[in-house]
């Protein structure tokens, strides 16, 4: 089985600084996959390049075809989605526009409607016509996760979703992602902590230094003293 | 009495007009950081298109002919222009928008020559519109009005209530994530490149009757719009208004008035004599200093607060 997203060798630069050394992984259908790491080693810019806002070097390939090059709209018309660290809620527009502008064309209805996202979380049915930007940590998080659902993807990369949130709400974003995942959508969580990686990735992967260091499961990891110690704990 | 409210009537025109220039320019920073220097060679060059048409077909059909091909000028400018150099950085931006309102410039001169063409107000616009105080207020004036605040509220409509309205106010703060939600960001840049520059140009059709059209109008306005842009602060539309109108009025109401530091001291008793230390600079009159007063206010602006009455960007 081939799988869904296919990273190869991929380098990227930010100016003439090296940051990404030969990054290879794999997601396949349906998949929850981590990508874990510290601070800096490169796991943001690993998701930025494949989404092309960073120039790769190297092969991206989605469904089997070659992405690397293509304009960040057209990789996200293919069926990829990206929900950044930043989170990037449009402050002015209510919480129902960002979820509009979650959509690629108007009224196209794909796996997710308007309703499932106020069930996923009723709190946004309450804010409907707040705006984005006053809305608090944890709701700008639900927010911009089912904002990117709207476009109908079939593979999303979420970045630190978990950074900054109570315990009560990290539990809910797993939760979220989970029923995100039986839907049949694969999911790569950049994480820096464990917490929520443990629980719900069937896979994966440790990045140190621009590369990927450790590939396995979460039992596996959970094992390895050696990988957790030198790549993952402060 | 008379003179305030005229006053007042003419610094409004004037800043729905500064207005009409900055939105546009105002929308192309705050969504693609682009300072487009050239954006006062386009309202130009809305006026001696107008003025081209003018001679074959009347005034009516430049109305709306000469804002639609500075429109489509402005989009082409952005798609193999602006686009192109746009990687290279903000610097390059800078000098390709900046030679082109010089090459904007000697082309008019070019066609037109050096001399003001005789771009006259329409005959079927130029009565008096009606009489205040004993002095009449022309119609075209009031046309520009009509026109402007039709143009904003439209403007206002589309940015709110439309698809394309919102994706533009998303990508106003976070155009990398407008992209990624599978919205063709370039082409909405092309898009808000092309309308920015047809309102300069229809700016500079209904300015150009009013002001003098001459290939140096685009050096005079242009400074003041982008003093506009700062004191309102950049990306926001609320604030270019309101610092759209405070400069107009600001800037006509100095002009009209015939008052020096000499004679506010008289006020207080105080006689400055031709012997006193800076009797020369007592003696400047607050009209005098109309044409410094929009430069005065960028600066302290700048100083003491260098995000603008409104603005949402820090840089």
């Amino acid at each position: 089985m081939s799988a869904m997203l296919e990273v190869a060798d991929l380098h990227a630069y930010y100016g003439k600084s090296h940051i990404l050394h030969g990054v290879t992984f794999a997601v396949g259908e349906g998949e929850i996959v981590s990508l874990l790491g510290r601070n800096g080693v490169g796991r943001s810019t690993t998701i930025k390049t494949i989404m092309g806002q960073v120039r790769p070097h190297g092969s991206v390939r989605f469904r089997g075809r070659e992405i690397a090059g293509l304009e960040p709209h057209e990789i996200a018309h293919l069926g990829l989605g990206y929900v950044p660290e930043e989170r990037a809620i449009f402050p002015g527009l209510t919480v129902r526009q960002n979820l509009i502008l979650g959509e690629k064309r108007a009224g196209r209805s794909g796996r997710w409607t308007m309703e499932d996202m106020f069930e996923l979380f009723p709190r946004l049915a309450e804010r409907v016509d707040t705006p984005g930007g006053v809305l608090s940590g944890g709701e700008q998080q639900m927010l911009t996760i089912c904002r990117t659902l709207m476009g109908d993807p079939d593979l999303i990369m979420v970045d630190e979703p978990t950074e900054g949130l109570s315990p009560q709400m990290v539990e809910r974003v797993g939760g979220l992602l989970r029923r995100i995942a039986e839907r049949g959508v694969a999911i790569l969580l950049v994480e820096q902590k464990l917490t929520i990686a443990l629980e719900i990735s069937k896979r994966l992967y440790v990045m140190g230094h621009g590369r990927i260091v450790f590939e396995g499961t979460p039992a596996g990891l959970r094992a390895n003293a050696g990988v957790r110690k030198e790549w993952l704990e402060v | 009495m008379e003179l305030v409210v005229f006053s007042l009537l003419n610094g409004v025109l004037y800043g729905l007009l500064l207005f009409m220039l900055s939105s546009g320019l105002t929308l192309i920073f705050s969504m693609m950081g682009v300072l487009n220097f050239a954006h006062a060679s386009l309202f130009m060059l809305g006026a001696y298109l107008a003025y081209q048409i003018g001679r074959y077909t009347g005034f009516w059909p430049g109305l709306v002919l000469a804002p639609l091909i500075v429109g489509l000028l402005g989009a082409a400018i952005e798609r193999w222009g602006l686009r192109t150099v746009h990687r290279f950085g903000h610097v390059a931006e800078l000098l390709f928008t900046f030679g082109l309102a010089l090459l904007i410039e000697e082309v008019v001169q070019l066609i037109w020559g050096r001399a003001p063409v005789p771009y006259t107000v329409p005959s079927s616009l130029d009565f008096a519109a009606f009489t205040l105080f004993g002095t009449t207020y022309p119609a075209y004036k009031v046309f520009m009005v009509l026109i402007s605040i039709g143009m904003f509220g439209l403007l206002g409509l589309v940015l709110t209530k439309t698809r394309i309205g919102l994706i533009i106010q998303a990508a106003l703060t976070h155009p990398d994530m407008v992209a990624a939600l599978g919205h063709n960001v370039p082409r909405v840049f092309m898009l808000v490149f092309g309308v920015g520059s047809a309102l300069a140009g229809l700016a500079g059709v209904i300015g150009g009757f009013a002001l003098v059209t001459s290939p140096t109008m685009a050096r005079t306005l242009g400074p003041i719009v982008f003093v506009v842009i700062v004191v309102g602060g950049l990306g926001s539309l609320t604030g270019a208004f309101v610092a759209s109108l405070l400069i107009g009025i600001v800037q006509t109401f100095a002009v009209a008035i015939d008052f020096s530091l000499i004679d506010l001291l008289a006020r207080f008793g105080v006689t400055v004599t031709r012997a006193d230390t800076f009797y020369d600079l007592w003696r400047i009159k607050l009209a005098q200093l109309a044409p410094v007063l929009p430069y005065f206010m960028l600066v302290l602006m700048l100083i003491m607060r260098p995000r603008g009455l409104m603005g949402t960007r820090e840089t």
